[in-house]
């Protein structure tokens, strides 16, 4: 379609209806310098217009969890799992440079300085733009995270076929 | 260049004076102009790509020197009409 020829009234949304666009990214890192990567795509595409749908798995799901809420597995092994592994968009720590938090606190303070968006921030935008959240079925239960820990906002829960049903119409396929 | 809505996003970097951009088109009528101020360097290939995207029509770009950096325009006609 020529984009050109869109009636008056035509808003974005619409226009993002008739666009074959779609972007899909798989988010496995739960990195906060990864996940921004993908969140900075991920709104960027949907202020272009395009359909956008995050898929989160592994240490992903951290992004997309609430902060201090933890599940109550039933067995011990993935109850420590849970207190080692702790949730929350705030608290992701860096791929490099973490150095016991003080890395990523350094990092977060002079991103606010330049008035740079962190990953709470990105994540608002990206449901505000209409960005798809998808969690993982498989790794919430491996990691014994129950859906009442993850935030408001994820769309479905779901497996591979799923991603791979919205990721065959996507002209943008990303794994991060 | 005359513009119809200005949008100031000095001070901010990719991806927000897209996301901006987007937001604030939506305001516009079709023909209307919108200008957009920024000071990321980035925006001089970014908005006409948006552009390019969704449609609307990239009619100039300006560049001028700010205080410390460079200041662009970046003047967008809103498609439709």
């Amino acid at each position: 379609m020529n984009a050109t020829n869109v009636e008056p009234a035509t808003a974005l949304a619409e226009l993002r209806e008739t666009k074959p666009d779609k972007v899909t990214l798989v988010v496995l890192s739960g990195d906060m310098d990864r996940v921004m990567a993908a969140l900075i795509i991920a709104t960027g595409a949907a202020a272009m217009g395009m359909q956008v749908t995050m898929f989160y798995t592994f240490w992903g799901l951290n992004a997309i969890r609430k902060e201090n809420v933890s599940s109550t597995p039933k067995d011990w092994l993935r109850r420590a799992f849970g207190w080692l592994n702790k949730g929350g968009a705030s608290r992701l720590p860096l791929s490099r440079f973490h150095f016991g938090g003080l890395g990523t606190t350094m990092m977060k303070k002079v991103m606010k300085d330049n008035r740079m968006p962190g990953i709470p921030e990105l994540m608002e935008t990206a449901q505000d733009l209409g960005v798809k959240m998808i969690a993982c079925t498989t790794t919430l239960g491996l990691m014994g995270i129950s859906k009442e820990t993850l935030i408001d906002g994820i769309d479905q829960l779901a497996g591979v076929s799923t991603y791979l049903n919205e990721a065959r119409h996507g002209s943008v396929n990303l794994f991060i | 260049m005359q513009a119809d809505v200005k949008l100031d996003t000095l001070g901010y970097f990719c991806p927000m004076p897209i996301i901006l951009t987007s937001k604030k088109i939506k305001e516009l009528l079709p023909g209307q102009v919108l200008e957009v101020i920024s000071d990321d360097e980035g925006i001089k290939k970014d908005m006409p790509a948006w552009c390019e995207t969704t449609g609307h029509h990239m009619v100039g770009m300006e560049e001028e020197n700010g205080a410390d950096k460079k200041v662009y325009k970046a003047y967008v006609k809103k498609a439709g009409g």
